[in-house]
């Protein structure tokens, strides 16, 4: 009976075979590791974000008279409203978390390389998006941080030469954030942007099954095959990698809702006190800052304080922010390495990444400071910005040498367990 | 070599957590407890005494406050509602922003959120930083909030009270401006241990079907 219904849909539709080649006989090398979970999670992410974001919906008004009040209508009035508010909190922030993680496996094992260099960019376009929707969802609490943080990255744009002014405008749909820039933030956040997300996850995940997954030790599992045409060193991605991934999600669900119940602002983290008040055109909260997840490329923008070839520093600083972003793409040709894993790379590979790893982190830490004060040591945190914000592009811009001249070590046939 | 950059990735995140709930003013820390219904429903009373009258609640409604502080039906007609009021009405001020601003200079914000734009420490420091002032309209000024364009309310208490009295009853008024700010921190840690068990069990689940499952792969 089920495999004559089966028959008839997929002589109509391919299901088994989309079934077989991504899922049930997809091959994934068997040595993954911790790293290897965020991706999956992403996913799980993305679709967490999608559902209480319908909730949301429902009851949230796009309105700067009714905004603020709406959200405070859904924690207080609406059934499991604040937990519809608080999980969509907490998941964007987490989501940023993930993505993290995410790109970090891929410098930490080459994932960038060779075939992988359209996965890589779609990856990084697809991190892009997800800046543009955290930014624009960030508007719709109509807080006061919501409003002052708009307010500051939107007249970034204006900084550019000739059409910067006109360009802002055209974002605002004024001349200052207001009711027509809170409805069509909502439009893009609920509606163009998720599609846009939606579209290019599936060619990520396209991309990812044309070349394979790369794996901890950086081998192509392709190049060694068994008889029947499997790769030695992969197992069906199911049942293993789901059962394994269920795991992680489980793991995963334990820290989301650790957080959701028990401390939903984290110490000002995901949720601002300075956003707990409504918009106020009138009154500038302390310290105007975005959330953590963007804070690194706020702190390359004002680490950037001298006019240089008669160019002023704002719009150096705006270039810089961009340049930092638009360097993760070239990653694929910057990195000479013969190597592609960090496990056969020399001494100079895993200083830089150090050093730029603790410069990412860093850079995200002083972003949420006033630049004036010291919270490091010795120096102020805008010296310590651009102390960073050097070694940040250094890493990059280094690259093609120091790859070259690392010394690397022989890599294996195939894949081990460590 | 992984291992160092987790532990420094971590570690960072530490600090960070622990410089970002550092406050920048110097607060009297005060000791919240929603499990303390008594100093809820005191703070419950002593705000719609003396706080009500220019500072709303606008996000809270009587009715729901009094479920969750287990204030009767009686009591609330009787000590809370005034005029025409009904049970399912938000508690907010009567006075007009007009008037407010005719006579007090600004209009007193509402105080719904206060305890989480600010904090129950501030609100402590606070309603315990009123000091007398010549120069200033009122007579009075408030060490925390220079030039602040309330008087001091419970001056009264103040003078009459010891001052252990009257830390507790300015506690009991930031105790209850913490419930007001999300009344659903009352429930919300209890159901999260629940959710937490639950998640936590379902992963040790999965975790042994994933090493059955993948005990042949070596």
């Amino acid at each position: 009976m089920i495999a004559k219904f089966r028959n008839w849909i997929d002589e109509r539709y391919p299901a088994t075979k989309t079934w077989e080649e991504h899922v049930s006989k997809y091959y994934a090398p068997k040595n993954f590791n911790f790293w290897y979970f965020f991706g999956s999670l992403a996913l799980l992410v993305l679709v967490l974000q999608i559902v209480t974001g319908i909730f949301l919906t429902m009851h949230y008004k796009p309105d700067t008279e009714l905004a603020f009040d709406s959200v405070e209508h859904i924690m207080r009035d609406v059934s499991w409203g604040w937990l519809m508010r608080y999980l969509h909190s907490t998941g964007a922030s987490l989501f940023f978390v993930v993505i993290y993680l995410h790109m970090f496996r891929g410098l930490l094992y080459g994932s960038h390389r060779k075939p992988r260099e359209l996965l890589w960019i779609v990856g990084m376009v697809i991190y892009l998006t997800l800046m543009a929707e955290a930014f624009f969802g960030y508007l719709l609490p109509w807080g006061n941080m919501s409003y002052w943080g708009a307010q500051v990255i939107i007249s970034l744009f204006a900084a550019i030469p000739y059409i910067g002014e006109g360009l802002a405008e055209w974002i605002r749909g004024d001349f200052v954030v207001s009711d027509a820039t809170l409805t069509r933030f909502f439009a893009f956040h609920v509606i163009l942007v998720p599609l846009v997300l939606l579209g290019l996850v599936f060619v990520h995940l396209v991309a990812l099954h044309k070349v394979g997954s790369n794996n901890p030790d950086g081998i192509e599992i392709k190049a060694d095959k068994k008889e029947d045409g499997t790769p030695k060193d992969g197992i069906p991605f199911h049942p293993y990698y789901t059962v394994k991934d269920l795991f992680g999600a489980g793991v995963f669900l334990f820290i989301l809702f650790g957080i959701t119940f028990i401390t939903p602002e984290l110490s000002g983290w995901f949720l601002e006190r300075a956003n707990f008040e409504p918009a106020n055109a009138l009154q500038t909260p302390p310290d105007i800052i975005p959330l953590w997840y963007l804070t690194p490329y706020y702190s390359i923008l004002r680490a950037v304080t001298y006019p240089l070839f008669g160019v002023d520093a704002k719009l150096w600083g705006v270039f810089s922010m961009g340049f930092a972003i638009f360097l993760f793409f070239l990653l694929p040709w910057l990195d000479r390495s013969p190597v592609k894993s960090i496990r056969y790379r020399g001494w100079m590979f895993k200083t830089a990444l150090t050093v730029f790893t603790v410069s990412f982190v860093l850079l995200g830490y002083l972003g949420t400071k006033n630049p004036q004060a010291i919270d490091l040591f010795l120096f102020t945190n805008l010296t310590w910005a651009q102390i960073f914000y050097f070694l940040y592009f250094a890493f990059f811009l280094l690259m093609p040498i120091y790859t070259r001249l690392d010394p690397v070590k022989p890599v294996p046939d195939r894949v081990t367990f460590k | 070599m992984i291992r160092l950059i987790i532990s420094m990735l971590l570690l960072s995140f530490a600090g960070n957590v622990f410089a970002a709930s550092g406050a920048s003013e110097d607060l009297d820390s005060v000791y919240v407890n929603l499990d303390d219904r008594k100093s809820l429903q005191q703070g419950a009373a002593t705000f719609a005494n003396y706080c009500l009258s220019c500072h709303g609640i606008k996000y809270m409604r009587y009715n729901r406050m009094a479920e969750d502080l287990g204030i009767s039906e009686d009591v609330l007609r009787e000590n809370f509602l005034v005029g025409s009021q009904k049970p399912s009405d938000q508690m907010d001020v009567t006075m007009s922003e007009e008037d407010a601003k005719r006579w007090f200079g600004t209009a007193p914000p509402d105080l719904s959120l206060i305890a989480r734009s600010r904090s129950p420490d501030w609100i402590y420091t606070f309603l315990r930083g009123f000091f007398v002032d010549d120069s200033s309209v009122t007579g009075w000024n408030n060490e925390l909030f220079e030039d602040v364009a309330m008087p001091h309310v419970l001056y009264e208490q103040q003078q009459n009270f010891e001052p252990e009295e009257y830390d507790s009853l300015v506690r009991d008024v930031a105790n209850f401006l913490v419930y007001v700010a999300e009344p659903v921190k009352l429930v919300r840690y209890n159901i999260g241990i629940l959710v937490l068990l639950f998640t936590g069990l379902f992963t040790l689940l999965a975790y042994l079907l994933k090493k059955e499952y993948w005990k042949d792969i070596h």
